[in-house]
């Protein structure tokens, strides 16, 4: 059964596009056919942070308004058997797609792919209800911060009144050591907050901004707290039970002496 | 070990504080159209309350607000209302 699945939140800049490339990469890495699909039109990112931007010939736009076909403008990622990703346009309008174009592409691409991962655009206008068109579950991602929250619960009753049921919650940005002196909401606040159920938790890891900066998905480094933390959430999407992590990154040789002797904090 | 931080102070922790905050947004947010909501509710309870009480209608107030309730201090929302009182009728 393919499955389409947006990535959505509301406020920008909370990790949208980080999580659609992780998590399509890690669905990759256990086996499945994936296709990124970015819908965010104007201001495009998925490219650079899978580093495949210098690929790009055609786009989303090219291939909705019949200026060639899907096979020509997906983007085969050479690293990753199986992995595609099909660019949005730059120079471009959120108008210049509609909804109802956006779920037959959806449609389409699912009769080759196992997910499509849509990277759906901040804001709750047009660019949001694209993205959303085809999808058949979205992962709201969200950071323990006031607006964040805020925002991911307008985008959940949106989703709702778009006939979208299977909202799944994934919180990032986590610093377990704000969290463990009082200064971050913890998981079950943000989760009793929104009242939907939590399918991850993402550490605040620097891992994320060196392997962006590289190109490359923190998934393909196996060192990377956050890349672990986004294989597991892949292995929840395939239906299998996961613990959640342990995000306490003072877990080294000190931490260890520390807990012995009972210094938590 | 004991941490005192828990003991005392829970309610002055900035998480606890944007948790708070954050509940009596959302009430505001979920409820659409809230400013128009809260007049049809005012106009309705002044009917009521004005069969028993002669109210000053000018200064009646309604608001959605936090109230601390429980013994560990979590704060949750109340809808309250200010209603002066002009006159009591007598009730038959």
């Amino acid at each position: 059964m393919s499955q389409v699945i947006v990535v959505t939140s509301g406020k920008g800049g909370v990790g949208k596009t980080t999580t659609s490339a992780n998590i399509g990469t890690a669905l990759n890495l256990l086996g499945k056919k994936v296709v990124l699909l970015d819908a965010d039109i104007g201001l495009r990112n998925l490219d650079v942070v899978m580093g495949l931007e210098n690929r790009i010939v055609y786009d989303l736009v090219d291939v909705v308004e019949g200026r060639c076909r899907i096979k020509q403008a997906l983007i085969k990622d050479k690293r990753y058997e199986g992995l595609y990703l099909l660019p949005a346009a730059q120079t471009r309008d959120k108008d210049a797609v509609s909804p109802e174009q956006m779920k037959k592409l959806c449609d389409t691409l699912k009769e080759d792919f196992d997910y499509i991962i849509v990277d759906c655009p901040a804001g709750i206008e047009q660019g949001f209800k694209n993205a959303v068109a085809g999808a058949d579950r979205a992962l709201v991602v969200t950071t323990p911060e006031v607006s964040a929250v805020r925002d991911a619960d307008r985008i959940i009753g949106l989703l709702e009144a778009n006939g979208i049921s299977n909202i799944q919650l994934i919180i990032n940005r986590v610093r377990m050591n704000m969290v463990k002196r009082g200064d971050m909401m913890a998981m079950d606040d943000v989760v009793e907050i929104l009242a939907i159920n939590l399918l991850g938790v993402v550490p605040d890891d620097e891992n994320i901004v060196i392997t962006t900066n590289r190109g490359e998905p923190a998934v393909s480094d196996k060192n990377a707290l956050a890349g672990k933390a986004f294989r597991n959430i892949a292995d929840r999407i395939e239906g299998n039970e996961v613990p959640f992590l342990d995000l306490d990154m003072d877990n080294g040789f000190l931490g260890k002496l520390k807990k012995i002797f009972g210094f938590n904090n | 070990m004991l941490d005192f931080s828990q003991l005392f102070g829970r309610k002055n922790q900035s998480s606890h504080v944007a948790k708070d905050r954050l509940k009596l947004v959302l009430i505001h947010d979920r409820m659409n159209c809230s400013t128009e909501l809260l007049e049809m509710m005012r106009s309705d309870i002044i009917a009521v309350i004005s069969k028993y009480v002669d109210i000053d209608t000018d200064e009646f107030n309604i608001e959605v607000s936090s109230l601390e309730c429980d013994k560990e201090g979590n704060k949750a929302p109340v809808l309250s209302a200010n209603i002066p009182i002009k006159n009591l009728k007598k009730v038959r």
